[in-house]
């Protein structure tokens, strides 16, 4: 299945791009595709990474097809 | 009054000074306000290890942002007792000196407005993805992240 990823500040930096779309294998759980984006492009301070899927930070279940998955390091509005 | 309808929120660059003392002028027609509250935030130049910060240039998860800033004005109004509220927070460079948050709410009276006024500044600097790149003058950069 296909999902789009989008990566947001000091994460875009790291990763070198906004967005991608990745084939993952069914039963891809967030936390799966957390773990191996922040290995793939060492992201650092991971646990202050949360991850939105399809705008929605509470996400525990596994990824659907065309899932919108956002990689958001910790908010500095203001 | 339409406090249901989504509004943007984002303007490119620095909120202009004017943009506040036209919102006030624009409320004043609306006679059953008996109090304003304002916030307004400024690029603070931060020093940090001996290095000077010039500007923000802030970027947002813009559809969910959006999203947010609605679910936290519906949670406002239903709380609060306000007229009305408007939000406007920057997107791209902001520098040092200039305002990259402006939050306006109105009331009967002036308790609800600063409450909501606070509320408001706080639910938006905790829940809304935006992100800040700090520029030194020296034009390296680190990102901020809110206390």
């Amino acid at each position: 299945m296909k999902v789009n990823v989008k990566y947001f500040g000091v994460i875009a930096e790291s990763a070198g791009k906004n967005e991608e779309v990745l084939e993952l294998k069914q039963g891809t759980s967030v936390k799966d595709l957390k773990n191996q984006q922040i290995k793939k492009y060492q992201i650092q301070d991971a646990e202050s990474v949360q991850i939105a899927v399809n705008q929605d930070l509470n996400n525990e279940a596994e990824l659907k097809e065309d899932d919108e998955v956002a990689f958001l390091p910790p908010f500095a509005g203001g | 009054m339409d406090k249901k309808k989504p509004k943007k929120v984002f303007v490119q660059g620095a909120i202009p000074p004017e943009k506040i003392g036209n919102s006030i002028a624009n409320h004043q027609s609306k006679t059953n306000i008996g109090a304003h509250s304002i916030f307004l935030g400024q690029i603070r130049a931060d020093e940090i290890d001996g290095k000077t910060v010039s500007a923000i240039d802030y970027s947002a998860y813009e559809e969910m942002a959006e999203s947010v800033f609605h679910e936290i004005r519906e949670a406002a109004f239903s709380k609060f007792d306000i007229t009305c509220a408007h939000i406007y927070h920057s997107l791209g460079p902001v520098k040092t000196g200039e305002l990259c948050l402006f939050v306006f709410t109105s009331s009967a009276h002036r308790k609800i407005a600063i409450e909501a006024c606070n509320y408001f500044v706080e639910e938006i600097k905790a829940n809304v993805p935006i992100f800040g790149k700090e520029i030194f003058e020296d034009e390296t950069h680190q990102w901020k992240v809110n206390t």
